[in-house]
């Protein structure tokens, strides 16, 4: 029998080393034979911690969630002691359908197996394609397969990957380099790291069929310095690859060598742009450059260079292990295979989901993820980060894929999908990509520097009730312009999310600037607090409020004086008795 | 040291630490922002002291070594607090009320984003996203001990982990006399 605790970021985060000790410490006193092991995240993340017990058979017995260290006891003498499963603490099955109606290529090992042991990774057939691609097949047959399988770029792009490979396969140089992007910078977006911490083997395998199928003998994988745990996992992988001969010289004694480096981003959400990512790992300012030449002809170090993202690597055993043609089944017609998402913001089961391409919006929202916290109304949900924008509640059925969510206004991209609720103020939204992106401009394109200061400038007003007349038009103006006028994709995007909002919600913003109002109740400078006469005169209210614009006698109903009222909200946040009205 | 404050301006800094860093690194090329990570790690932030050794060092002159370290937001200027407190700004934060949670913490450790308590034991620094969004609002405290991460904040919950920090932290001190 063994015991094992899901031991990604989220879980961590939830207690699950402590929950993983409480475990071992139990277990040892008890003198019980159970191996306590860890497993990456299986994307459930709002059960975490999880901790799923096998059989000496090897299969799962009983998945138990939201495992706090205080109920191990409870399972250790009932479950591992007497074989009585705790009914209490399993999964529902509910939240079993979370999982069920998901579809896994890329997540098919992340939260099943050791991520720490490459034995684990062996079992369930790792290093098999590596084997296969080396001995079996030329790098051209290789490529083909990828461009059998449609297999397109998972960063955000959704170039198809045959195309580079083949173009890094045909340019000539004195070495080549094949670059892992994992440097996950879309706020929002947690698909890579969960990749890096379940399942590194995976990453590291794929890259290596890539270093071959282009010719390349190095590899180098840039990871923001944000994932401590990623970078450990892949530390730990890569010496256990070595060891066993899947890196190194002469992989399987084929002539072939090929091996892999770890270089920490240092934190630029440029460097995800190729050309800045190169600069950045030649240790120069992360600032992107003119293309052509593209990397695939002048890369790292001027040679010819090919870099793909995570997802995109972690699907390339899968392919080759079962053919591009099975690949190439799920999806739809020009978006192939599954893609990750994560779910997140106002939603109620939010997590790692990985989805055939093309299944409706509403079926990930309402289907995987159930819908919205505390049943409130589905507004929109956010797609594709700071390049992305905001899809709304009316086109909740368009298929995820990348030629319909492009239509919208937004795109696939790396896959951060965002949902929001009434109480999301969508200029505010905007307001808010636009601050990240004028802070992550390197600065080179004067539109892209300057532009969108301005554009930040204009949606710092609005949301404090100083918009006025022509603020819509100047955005789309400055929009365009700024879209024309940069050189990279940050550059080019960024006005994006204030162009989806104001296609969708230009309401929002009319109701800003004409009205002062501030429909989802977000923006505070264009709130109003009043009370009702829920009041029970307990003063606390006025206690709180820093300013003393509170007033009333004991047990009396208060009132706020509005001129006074700096919207701060702490009386809101006081009252017992819901006694507080914003509008 | 100079005679009007304990500054240690004009003091040359210890810089034999970096020695194994710079004897790895130092003549590879490509390996700038390696070496600063490593220096940062070593004394919590880069100084101008160390920004100037390591141009000795290596030949990168220093305006290059400063332009690389202000370009990325990993890289201090200034020293740190014992803790640092990295709170995520990242979409799914911020719908969830990250703003908030930074009002909380900026009121009870009186001070904002990029600032360091008067004591010395909390930084506070907004980070784009931590990559935890399914328990957001998050935050990271990373100090000698490693990092920890916590989730699901409220104000409440925010101020509690502080304040539990500030007492151990209050409590060493003492214990050390």
């Amino acid at each position: 029998m063994k015991v094992v605790v899901g031991q990604g970021s989220c879980g961590v985060a939830t207690g699950a080393k402590k929950t993983t000790a409480e475990f071992e410490k139990r277990i040892g006193a008890g003198g019980l034979n159970v191996a306590v092991e860890k497993t990456g995240c299986v994307g459930n993340c709002y059960l975490e911690p999880i901790v799923d017990i096998y059989g000496d058979d090897g299969a799962l017995v009983s998945r138990y969630v939201q495992i706090q260290p205080e109920k191990v006891a409870e399972i250790v003498e009932k479950h591992l002691k007497k074989g009585q499963v705790v009914q209490d603490f399993v999964i529902s099955e509910e939240d079993k359908r979370f999982l069920a109606s998901q579809e896994r290529i890329v997540l098919r090992n992340a939260g099943l197996i050791n991520p720490e042991s490459i034995d684990a990774y062996i079992a369930v057939g790792g290093y098999q394609a590596i084997e296969k691609s080396l001995k079996e097949m030329t790098p051209e047959t290789v490529i083909e397969e990828i461009k059998i399988s449609g297999l397109r770029g998972r960063g955000g792009a959704g170039f198809p990957t045959w195309f580079k490979w083949d173009a890094a396969l045909k340019n000539r140089g004195e070495s080549k380099y094949m670059v892992c992007n994992a440097d996950e910078g879309d706020p929002g977006a947690f698909m890579d790291r969960s990749v890096l911490e379940g399942d590194p083997h995976s990453l590291l395998e794929g890259m290596t069929i890539g270093g071959y199928a282009i010719g390349a003998e190095e590899g180098v994988i840039y990871v923001r310095a944000e994932y401590p745990l990623a970078i450990h996992r892949l530390e730990l992988a890569l010496e256990q690859s070595r060891e066993k001969g899947f890196l190194g010289k002469n992989l399987f004694g084929t002539g072939f060598s090929f091996d892999i480096r770890i270089k920490a981003g240092a934190g630029a959400f440029v460097c995800g742009e190729e050309t800045a990512l190169i600069a950045s790992l030649e240790g120069e300012r992360g600032m992107p450059r003119l293309k052509p030449p593209f990397p695939a002809a002048k890369g790292f170090w001027q040679q010819p260079t090919n870099i793909n993202n995570v997802e995109t690597f972690a699907n390339v055993p899968w392919i080759l292990t079962n053919g591009g043609a099975a690949f190439a089944a799920v999806g739809t017609d020009k978006s192939k295979g599954t893609k990750v998402f994560a779910l997140a913001g106002k939603i109620k089961k939010g997590g790692l989901v990985e989805v055939p391409m093309g299944l409706p919006l509403r079926d990930v929202i309402y289907g995987i993820g159930d819908g919205i916290k505390n049943d409130k109304g589905f507004k929109a949900v956010q797609m594709g980060g700071p390049s992305g924008g905001c899809i709304p509640a009316a086109l909740i059925d368009t298929p995820v894929d990348y030629e319909n969510i492009t239509k919208t206004g937004a795109i696939v991209g790396s896959g951060g999908m965002i949902v929001m609720d009434e109480t999301t103020c969508m200029v505010d939204m905007a307001r808010y990509f636009l601050d990240f992106t004028r802070k992550e401009s390197c600065g080179k394109c004067n539109y892209c520097r300057i532009g969108t200061k301005r554009m930040l400038e204009i949606l710092e007003r609005i949301t404090k009730g100083e918009g006025k007349e022509g603020d819509i038009e100047l955005l789309e103006e400055l929009a365009g312009k700024i879209k024309d006028g940069s050189m990279c994709g940050l550059g080019q995007t960024a006005p994006n999310p204030v162009l989806t909002t104001i296609r969708y919600f230009r309401n929002e913003y009319e109701d800003h600037i004409y009205k002062k109002k501030c429909t989802a109740h977000s923006c505070k400078p264009l709130l109003t607090f009043t009370i009702t006469d829920a009041c029970t005169g307990c003063t606390l209210c006025s206690r709180k409020c820093p300013v003393g614009a509170i007033t009333g006698e004991r047990k009396q109903k208060h009132g706020i004086d509005q001129d006074t009222c700096i919207r701060c909200g702490k009386c809101e946040e006081s009252c017992n008795f819901s006694a507080i009205l914003r509008d | 040291m100079c005679e009007n404050c304990d500054c240690r301006q004009g003091e040359p800094e210890d810089f034999s630490a970096l020695v194994p860093v710079l004897e790895k690194y130092g003549k590879t090329r490509g390996s700038l922002i390696t070496v600063l990570q490593k220096t940062q790690d070593i004394y919590g932030y880069l100084s101008l002291e160390a920004i100037k050794h390591i141009a000795d060092k290596t030949g990168v002159k220093p305006a290059k070594i400063y332009g690389v370290a202000t370009f990325y937001t990993q890289f201090r200027l200034k020293p740190i607090g014992k803790n640092l407190v990295m709170l995520c700004k990242g979409t799914a934060c911020h719908v969830n009320g990250a703003d908030l949670i930074e009002e909380a913490i900026s009121e009870f450790l009186e001070i904002n984003d990029g600032e360091t308590t008067a004591d010395g034991i909390f930084t506070l620094n907004n980070v784009a996203c931590l990559g935890c969004c399914s328990l957001a609002p998050v935050m990271m405290i990373k100090n000698a001990d490693g990092d920890e991460t916590f989730g699901n904040l409220t104000k409440d919950k925010a101020k509690n982990i502080l304040d539990d920090i500030r007492k151990r932290e209050l409590n060493e001190q003492e214990a050390a006399g």
